[in-house]
C-alpha cells in the first residue's frame, strides 16, 4: 500500500501539537508529534467526520440592529458549512429576538439547531 | 448647455481662491467659485505647516516678500471677522552651532528689508529658557514676533462660507477644462458640468495654475513642479512643544520644523521632494526618515512612540521670474492681469508663503480689477462677519451644559479622542458649504485626528452622514466618489 | 430611572470587566451602583465578537461573545443596578467626581465613593505603524471592520489583505469568507503566529487562506480606494529584503496590529500608568494609586480570554464595594463645620465625632465684620444650640476660639453639619 504523509495541528488543547501522520490508504499507520492520546482522537475525527462550530449573523426586521448573531448548538459537518451559510442567508427574523431562539431546527438534516446568540429588542419609536 | 452670465469666475477654492471670493463678495458682482474636488481646500491649503509667516524668508523685492508681510498683518482682523483660530505666537529660527548663528543676522537684515517688524536675535541661553527641550547645542535664534499659527483649512472654510453667505455661488466637483474665447477676449469657461460665461476669470488653481494659463496661451515656459512635504503628528498628551521652531533655512525649503499647532498637537516636517504626479500625496519611508532626522536635530527628546498620524502635502512650486528684472529670483508668485488676453486675473505658483499672503493677494486682485476699469460698487448689506459653529471641546462645563440643553445632539460624543459631538457633525453637514464626506467632516471638526484615528467614530459618522443626507450608508465616501467605505450589505441574498 | 447625585460605586464601561465589577459590587452589599456606557447597549466589544470560544473556563461551555455578554446583562438587570447608556465620560477627578454627557440625560455631574475604570482598549492604527503609501478608503482596523460586518450590517470590501496574525485578524478572515468575500493573504511581521493556534487552524487553514510569516506591508496603493498592497519579506533585523516585493491586488487592508489599553480618563484622574502595559499600576485589590479608584479588564492590560477578564472584574467590584462601604462608615463618623452669620471661616472644616470622647475640640475662626458690643459665638446644629461662648467684641483682625466640650458628645452625634455664628447679646 502506498504511504502518504499528512500534517495536522491538533486544537484539542492550547498546546497545538504539530502532528505528522503517515496514512496507509484511509487508515492511520503512524503518528508523530502528539503529546497525548487526544491527538489521535483529533486526527481520527478530522479524517472521518470533521466538524466545526459555526457562528454567523442573520437578518432581522424591526429590531434595534439589522443583524442578529446566531450559532450552531453543536458542531456541524465541515463540508456542509457553506450550504448552512446559504440557508441562513435566506432567513429574516422578526424582532424581538431572544437569546436561545431556534432560528433553524435540524439545519440541513444534520440534527443541529441554529440558535440566536443574544436578545435583539424591537426598535421602539422613541430612540 | 444653459449659460449663466457671471461677472467673475474663480477657478479653485483653496485658500487663495476663497479669499479672493470673500473680498470680491463685497461688491455688486455675480461671482462663481468652482472647485474640481469634492470639497474645498483639498489641495495645498489643507496639508501644510499651518504657519502664518513673519516674512523674513522671501527674497526682498519679490511678490512673495511683499504679499507675505502685508498678508501677515491682516490676519488679526480677519481672524476676528471670520472667526477662525489664529495665534500670533512668534516663531524662532533656531541656530545649532556657531556657523548657523552667523546666518541669523543675515535673515534679520533680509526681514528688515522686507518690512518685517519685531525681530530680535536671542542667544542660546534665552532659547533654552523658552524651549527647554531644544538641542542643548543651540547657539541662538531669530525670534520673529509677528509669526503666527492657524488652522489653514478653517481659514479656507471661513473665507469661502463668508463669500457664499454674501452671494457667491460655489460649485464643487466642477473642473475647468478650457477657456471660451472671443478673439483675444475670454468670455467664459468650459467645465465638466457645462459652460459658463463671464467677463473675468481668476486663475487660482494652485497645482494646476500652469495648466489653466496654458489654455489661454499664456506663459508656455511656466511650469508647476509639485514639491512634496511629509509630516508626523504627535499625541498632544505625550509631547508638547510650545513654540514654532524653524531650522536655519536652505535653498529649497524653509526646513524641517518642530512646531505646535492651534489644536495643541506637535507636528514635525516638511521635507521637500520634487515629483511629477500632481496627485501623489503618498507618505514614504524615505520622506518620514528625512523629517525625523531634521526634527531630532532641533528637539532631540522627541520620540516616534508618540506619533499618531502622518500626512503629505504638495507645494505648487512655480518657475516664474520676479516681475522686477533687477531681482534675481526664479520662483516668484504670478499676480497679474496679462496683456496677451483680456479678462483674466492670473495667479500662479502660489506656494509658501501662500497661506500668509492669501488676504493680501485677494486685496491685490481687487486693486488689479479696479485698475483695469472695473467699477466695483459696494453692496450696502455686505456682511464681513462670519460666525464659527460651536466647538464642544473648547467650551467650559457650564457652556457645554447649556449647549446640550438647547440641542441634545450635542450630548452625544462621536469622536472620543477629540470630544466631537453629533451636534457639531450635523451642523457641518447643513452648513452654508455642506460637508458631505468623512474627510470633509474631519477637516472641519478635527474628528478622527486623535489616537484612534477614526477607529471608533467611522461607523458612527457613516451612519450620521447617511441619515442626514438621506442616502444609503453604501453611498457614504471618505473623500468623494470612488472612495466609498462600504461595498454591499453583509446579507446580500446572492453572494458572488 | 432617576440618576442619583452620589453613588457607592460607578463603573465606567459595560463590557465584560465592567459588568462583572458592577454585579459583584452589588452582591457585596452596596446600595447604589451605576454603570456608564458610551454605546447604546450593554456588553461592550463582546456584542460584535459573534464567534465562539467564550466561557470555556467559567461556564464550561463554548459560547459566542454576545451569549456570554447576555448572561451578565440579564444578571445585572435583575440586581437593580443603574445604567446610563449612550453616555461618554468626559472627565474623572481624583476625588472621584465624574462628568459625563449623554444625549438623553444631558450633561451630568456625579460623585461616587468608589470608581471602577473598565474602558477596555483601542486598536493600534495604521498611522502608529507609519505604513507608507497613499491614504485611500478601504484601510480599517480589524475591530472597525468587525463592527461594520456584524452590527452595522455592511461589508467594507470584497478582496482583503490582513496585516497581523493576531486573533482579531484571523477571526475576521473567517468571518469575511463566510460572508462571501475573498481573503487573499494574511501577513505577519513576526516569525511566529501571534494569535491562538486553534484560530490558525479553524480560520485560515480550513479556508485555504495563506499566511506569510516575516512579511509586512511595504506600502498601500490606490488614490480613492485601496487598489493593491505591496507586501515584502523581512529579515531577522525586521528590515525589508529587496526583491521580495509582491503587489497583491485587493480593495481592503485590515490591520490587526495590536491593542492598547484606553487610559485617557485614568490619566485625567491622576492615575499612574505603567509604560510597559500602558495600563494603571494596580495592587492586589485592583486599586490604582488613587484611593478609591479601581481598574479591571483590558484597560489594565490586554487579556487573552474573556473568562479571566470576568474574574478580574469580580475581584475589582468586590474591593470597590468594600471601599465604598468603609467610606460610608467613615463619612458617617464625621461632621462638617460651616461658617454661619458673620463668620468668614471655621477651622477645622471637618470633625471626627469620636474625637469628643477623648477631649474637648477647639474651633478657630475669623469674623467678617467687627462688632464692638458683647456677642455670643454659637455652635448650632440647625436650630439646636450645641455650645456657645461670650465675647466682649469681635474683630476680623483677631482670631476667635471656641471649644466644643465633651459634654456635647451626644448632640454632635446627632448632627451631620454644624454651623458657627456670631450674634449680639
Amino acid at each position: 500500500m502506498t504511504q502518504e504523509h499528512r500534517k495536522f495541528i491538533c486544537i484539542t488543547c492550547p498546546r497545538g501539537c504539530a502532528l505528522d501522520v503517515t496514512m496507509e490508504g484511509e487508515a492511520v499507520f503512524k503518528m508523530e508529534g502528539n503529546s497525548c492520546k487526544r491527538g489521535i482522537d483529533y486526527v481520527t475525527g478530522e479524517l472521518n467526520d470533521p466538524r466545526r462550530m459555526v457562528t454567523t449573523t442573520v437578518r432581522v426586521r424591526g429590531g434595534v440592529h439589522l443583524l442578529a448573531p446566531v450559532y450552531t448548538e453543536s458542531p456541524i459537518p465541515k463540508p456542509r458549512i457553506f450550504d448552512l451559510l446559504a440557508e441562513i442567508r435566506k432567513i429574516e427574523l422578526q424582532a424581538p429576538v431572544k437569546f436561545g431562539d431556534v432560528v433553524i431546527e435540524n439545519a440541513l438534516g444534520t440534527g443541529v439547531n441554529i440558535l440566536a446568540s443574544r436578545n435583539i429588542p424591537a426598535k421602539s419609536e422613541a430612540s | 448647455m444653459a449659460d449663466k452670465k457671471y461677472d467673475v469666475i474663480i477657478i479653485g477654492a483653496g485658500v487663495v481662491g476663497s479669499m479672493v471670493a470673500r473680498f470680491l463678495s463685497r461688491y455688486k458682482l455675480d461671482i462663481l467659485l468652482i472647485e474640481k474636488d469634492f470639497d474645498i481646500g483639498m489641495g495645498a491649503s489643507s496639508a501644510n505647516t499651518a504657519i502664518v509667516h513673519a516674512g523674513y524668508d522671501p527674497k526682498p523685492g519679490t511678490l512673495k516678500a511683499e504679499m507675505n508681510v502685508v498678508g501677515n498683518q491682516m490676519f488679526d482682523q480677519l481672524a476676528g471677522e471670520l472667526n477662525f483660530t489664529f495665534e500670533r505666537r512668534g516663531d524662532y529660527v533656531v541656530a545649532i552651532g556657531p556657523e548657523e548663528f552667523a546666518k541669523l543676522e543675515d535673515l534679520r537684515q533680509q526681514g528688515l528689508e522686507n518690512g518685517v517688524p519685531g525681530m530680535v536675535i536671542l542667544n542660546g541661553a534665552d532659547v533654552r529658557r523658552r524651549e527647554p527641550n531644544i538641542n542643548p547645542e543651540v547657539s541662538g535664534a531669530l525670534w520673529a514676533t509677528t509669526g503666527g499659527i492657524c488652522d489653514p483649512f478653517a481659514v479656507v472654510v471661513a473665507a469661502a462660507e463668508n463669500a457664499v453667505v454674501n452671494g457667491v455661488t460655489l460649485m464643487t466637483d466642477t473642473a475647468f477644462q478650457d477657456f471660451i474665447m472671443d478673439g483675444k477676449r475670454i468670455v467664459g469657461i468650459k467645465t465638466n458640468r457645462g459652460d459658463f460665461s463671464s467677463r473675468w476669470v481668476v486663475n487660482s488653481a494652485g497645482l494646476y495654475s500652469d495648466v489653466v494659463m496654458h489654455k489661454a496661451g499664456l506663459r508656455p515656459e511656466f511650469k508647476i513642479t509639485p514639491r512634496k512635504g511629509e509630516y508626523y503628528v504627535f499625541d498632544k498628551a505625550e509631547i508638547t512643544i510650545n513654540n514654532v521652531l524653524f531650522p536655519v533655512p536652505s535653498a529649497t525649503s524653509k526646513g524641517i520644523l518642530v512646531t505646535t499647532t492651534v489644536h495643541g498637537n506637535t507636528i514635525i516636517g516638511p521635507n521637500a521632494l520634487e515629483i511629477d504626479d500632481k496627485e501623489d500625496r503618498s507618505i514614504t519611508r524615505e520622506g518620514l526618515d528625512e523629517i525625523w532626522q531634521g526634527a531630532v536635530n532641533l528637539v532631540p527628546s522627541l520620540s516616534l512612540r508618540y506619533s499618531i498620524a502622518e500626512f503629505a502635502g504638495l507645494r505648487p512650486g512655480g518657475n516664474a521670474p520676479c516681475a522686477n528684472p533687477d531681482v534675481k529670483y526664479n520662483k516668484d508668485f504670478i499676480i497679474e492681469i496679462p496683456k496677451e488676453v483680456d479678462g483674466l486675473v492670473n495667479l500662479g505658483g502660489i506656494e509658501s508663503p501662500g497661506l500668509s499672503s492669501s488676504p493680501a493677494i485677494a486685496v491685490r486682485v481687487v486693486e488689479l480689477l479696479k485698475g483695469a476699469g472695473e467699477k466695483l460698487e459696494e453692496k450696502p448689506d455686505w456682511n464681513p462677519i462670519r460666525r464659527a459653529r460651536p466647538r464642544f471641546r473648547d467650551m467650559l462645563p457650564t457652556e457645554q451644559k447649556l449647549l446640550i440643553e438647547n440641542d441634545p445632539s450635542y450630548g452625544r460624543i462621536i469622536c472620543r479622542c477629540e470630544n466631537v459631538t453629533e451636534g457639531e457633525i450635523v451642523a457641518e453637514i447643513h452648513a452654508p458649504i455642506p460637508a458631505r464626506t468623512y474627510d470633509a467632516i474631519k477637516r472641519r471638526t478635527w474628528l478622527g485626528t486623535g489616537r484612534c484615528q477614526g477607529g471608533f467614530d467611522t461607523p458612527r459618522v457613516v451612519e450620521i452622514l447617511a441619515r442626514e443626507l438621506g442616502v444609503s450608508p453604501l453611498e457614504i465616501t471618505k473623500k468623494g466618489k470612488g472612495s466609498e467605505f462600504l461595498v454591499r450589505p453583509t446579507k446580500d441574498k446572492e453572494v458572488e | 430611572m432617576m440618576l442619583k447625585e452620589k453613588y457607592d460605586v460607578i463603573v465606567i464601561g459595560a463590557g465584560p470587566a465592567g459588568l462583572a465589577a458592577a454585579i459583584e459590587a452589588k452582591k457585596t452589599g452596596v446600595q447604589d451602583v451605576l454603570v456608564i456606557e458610551r454605546a447604546q447597549e450593554l456588553g461592550g466589544i463582546l456584542q460584535q465578537c459573534i464567534h465562539n470560544g467564550f466561557g470555556l473556563q467559567i461556564f464550561k461551555k463554548d459560547m459566542p461573545g454576545p451569549a456570554y455578554a447576555q448572561h451578565f446583562i440579564d444578571e445585572l438587570a435583575g440586581l437593580h443596578i443603574d445604567t446610563l447608556l449612550d453616555a461618554m465620560t468626559l472627565n474623572v477627578t481624583s476625588e472621584r467626581h465624574v462628568y459625563a454627557t449623554s444625549r438623553w440625560s444631558g450633561f451630568v455631574e456625579l460623585d461616587t465613593r468608589a470608581l471602577v475604570l473598565a474602558m477596555g482598549c483601542r486598536e493600534r492604527t495604521r498611522a502608529q505603524i507609519a505604513l507608507p503609501g497613499t491614504r485611500p478608503a478601504g484601510v480599517y482596523t480589524a475591530g472597525t471592520a468587525q463592527r461594520f460586518v456584524n452590527i452595522e450590517g455592511f461589508m467594507p470590501g470584497k478582496r482583503f489583505v490582513i496585516l497581523g496574525s493576531g486573533d482579531i485578524g484571523m477571526i475576521m478572515a473567517r468571518r469575511l469568507t463566510f460572508e462571501g468575500a475573498k481573503v487573499e493573504r494574511v501577513l505577519e511581521i513576526m516569525p511566529f503566529l501571534t494569535g491562538l493556534t486553534r484560530n490558525y487552524v479553524q480560520c485560515l487553514l480550513d479556508y485555504d487562506i495563506p499566511l506569510q510569516l516575516q512579511h509586512t506591508v511595504k506600502r498601500i496603493i490606490g488614490n480613492d480606494r485601496v487598489e493593491a498592497i505591496e507586501s515584502v519579506q523581512i529579515d531577522e533585523q525586521r528590515q525589508p529584503i529587496p526583491g521580495t516585493e509582491e503587489t497583491i491586488p485587493c480593495d481592503t487592508l485590515l490591520l490587526s496590529v495590536g491593542l492598547i489599553p484606553e487610559n485617557e480618563l485614568s490619566r485625567k484622574a491622576g492615575v499612574s500608568l505603567d509604560p510597559v502595559t500602558a495600563g494603571p499600576f494596580v495592587d492586589e485589590k485592583m486599586q490604582t494609586n488613587v484611593p478609591g479608584i479601581f481598574a479591571a479588564g483590558n484597560v489594565v492590560h490586554v487579556y487573552d480570554l474573556v473568562d479571566w477578564v470576568t474574574q478580574a472584574g469580580f475581584l475589582c467590584g468586590r474591593n470597590a464595594a468594600q471601599y465604598a462601604i468603609a467610606e460610608r462608615k467613615h463619612h458617617g463618623r464625621r461632621v462638617k463645620m460651616k461658617a454661619g452669620d458673620n463668620v468668614r471661616y471655621v477651622v477645622p472644616h471637618v470633625l471626627d465625632k469620636e474625637s469628643l470622647a477623648e477631649s474637648a475640640q477647639r474651633l478657630q475662626m475669623r469674623v467678617t465684620l467687627p462688632i464692638e458690643e458683647p456677642v455670643w459665638v454659637e455652635v448650632m446644629n440647625g436650630e439646636e444650640r450645641v455650645t456657645r461662648k461670650a465675647e466682649l467684641y469681635v474683630r476680623p483682625g483677631e482670631m476667635v476660639n471656641i471649644d466644643i466640650p465633651q459634654s456635647a458628645y451626644d448632640a454632635v452625634q446627632r448632627a451631620s453639619e454644624l454651623s458657627v455664628r456670631v450674634v449680639r447679646r
